[in-house]
């Protein structure tokens, strides 16, 4: 019997049950195929530095859907415990919902063990977890955080592979991201350093990549507590719409209006009673 | 989706125009790498690259990948990162918990079979190439081959990875039986700069094990300080 703050496996397998029902939408009314949504990407530049004794991490706040801005100020950063935060890149629901469920299973870990969870077993729980779904679900992962052990800073990939590292980029604009780190990393930086050059490394991202973009979120994380800025550096671009789009009621002539009455036959009827009768 | 990683698939993504999703984001990250263990009179040499790469990008340069199984055992991993990772993962359980029961240092003939049977019972999902080296009592040193498809055969030395490839050569003809410790280094060294030196998908730096009867010592040769060959 599975305790209560153990990480409780799904039944094994996929569960196909929605794949029939898809291929009679999309193949099926006589009108046109019903084409299946397309699943949000956040085409996104995540990057997290290990300093001294904590860690940053910071991210953009864009969610695009193919080529439109889905959301300007999507947040990327999410809370996992008090003391670890995992920065998502790839499927945005994938990330929202895997995150949410790691953190429900550390909470109730936290609250049988009275500990807070160390970012290993974080990492742990989340490569099971996607090494299980090989490669569907869509979360490439930057998981860090500060325990009684240290600071640790972690990639987990979709597949479930796990990395190590002091300083890290993930998403679409990893290339021009890490070009930055690469650069100016040093280990043993001070606050305001290390802040400065994730900064400048996620900019890097959001000039050099079309999936990122707007502003800059930080979540700098130590063994007192949590920062998180939302936001550190805001987009230079202010969007201010040119003129209203909302229609009065009315705009639009109502030419003609026509009732159909639908012919419904009852063709059965059951009854069944509820248990909720009263002692008698 | 999960693609074979150590020959790079012929529909080659350097000219693909779909810049908004490169083509990392859709490969699975693999140590297509190098990888190589040598027996000795009273322990085993391991070493390998540290290169992991999701398609065309470095994921990761300073990659481990000489994962400890039990005390005296390691595995060099190569082929998909997550899969051997898990499998790593799930051997070393089986093999703590099969230690606690004997109550004594498990085999290293047990660990190389633990392996052999995950990667066959699973061929058609994993995509895992693994070397298991060890010291145990019974035997001393050894060096187990578990390659991509389940089989499992010891020899005196054994390379793997897409890096193999360019030092069977150099491998057949400077392997001598009854080598020291320090010629085993020398030469495991050697052949896998030589590898890095051709092989796309190896390179970084160069970790090194050796493990005997009094334990594991590591280390790490840098970029900078790897053998110089004349024509590379």
């Amino acid at each position: 019997m599975a305790l209560s703050y153990v990480l409780e496996p799904a039944v094994s397998g996929f569960n196909f049950e929605n794949s029939t029902r898809n291929i009679v939408l999309e193949n099926g009314s006589e009108e046109g195929k019903i084409k299946a949504p397309k699943p949000m990407k956040t085409g996104t530049t995540i990057a997290g530095v290990v300093y001294k004794v904590t860690r940053i991490s910071k991210l953009d706040n864009l969610a695009t859907s193919d080529e439109v801005v889905a959301d300007k100020m999507c947040a990327k950063i999410h809370y996992i415990a008090p003391n670890i935060y995992c920065c998502g890149a790839g499927t945005a629901a994938d990330t929202e919902k895997t995150t949410d469920m790691l953190s429900s299973n550390l909470t109730i870990f936290s609250m049988n063990s009275g500990r807070n969870p160390r970012v290993v077993m974080a990492v742990n729980i989340l490569q099971d977890m996607l090494f299980r779904y090989r490669g569907m679900i869509g979360a490439h992962l930057i998981l860090g955080g500060v325990d009684c052990t240290g600071s640790h800073l972690y990639t987990v990939g979709p597949y479930g592979s796990i990395d190590k590292v002091p300083y890290l980029a993930m998403g679409s604009g990893k290339l021009p991201a890490m070009g930055i780190l690469e650069d100016r990393f040093k280990g043993n930086m001070d606050l305001e350093e290390a802040k400065a050059l994730v900064s400048d490394a996620i900019h890097a991202g959001i000039m050099s990549d079309l999936g990122s973009g707007n502003n800059i979120d930080l979540c700098v994380i130590t063994k007192e507590g949590v920062d998180y800025i939302r936001p550190h550096r805001e987009s230079i671009y202010n969007y201010k719409r040119q003129a209203k789009y909302k229609y009065k009621p009315g705009t639009t002539p109502v030419l003609t209006k026509t009732v159909n009455q639908l012919e419904l036959e009852l063709v059965h009827e059951t009854v069944q009673m509820m248990e909720t009768a009263g002692s008698s | 989706m999960a693609t074979m990683l150590q020959f790079p698939s012929s529909v080659s993504t350097l000219n693909d125009y779909n810049a908004l999703y490169p083509d990392w984001t859709q490969r699975e990250v693999s140590t297509g790498t190098t990888i190589m263990a040598v027996e000795f009179d009273g322990g085993v040499v391991m070493g390998a690259d540290s290169r992991t790469t999701t398609g065309a990008y470095i994921a990761n340069r300073v990659t481990d990948k000489l994962t400890p199984i039990h005390e005296r055992i390691f595995c060099c991993r190569s082929g998909s990162a997550a899969d051997t990772q898990a499998i790593a993962d799930a051997v070393t359980y089986q093999l703590g918990f099969h230690s606690i029961e004997l109550d004594e240092a498990p085999l290293v003939q047990t660990a190389a079979s633990l392996f052999r049977d995950m990667c066959y019972r699973y061929r058609e999902e994993l995509m895992a190439g693994i070397i298991v080296a060890g010291w145990d009592r019974r035997r001393g040193g050894q060096v187990y081959t578990v390659p991509v498809g389940g089989m499992m055969t010891r020899q005196p030395v054994s390379v793997g990875g897409s890096g193999s490839s360019y030092i069977y050569g150099f491998v057949d003809s400077n392997y001598k039986p009854a080598m020291s410790k320090e010629e085993c280094l020398k030469f495991t060294a050697e052949a896998l700069t030589l590898a890095m030196e051709r092989d796309g998908s190896s390179g970084g730096v160069v970790r090194l094990a050796v493990i005997s009867e009094q334990g594991v010592e590591r280390q790490v040769i840098l970029g900078n300080q790897l053998p110089k060959f004349s024509t590379v």
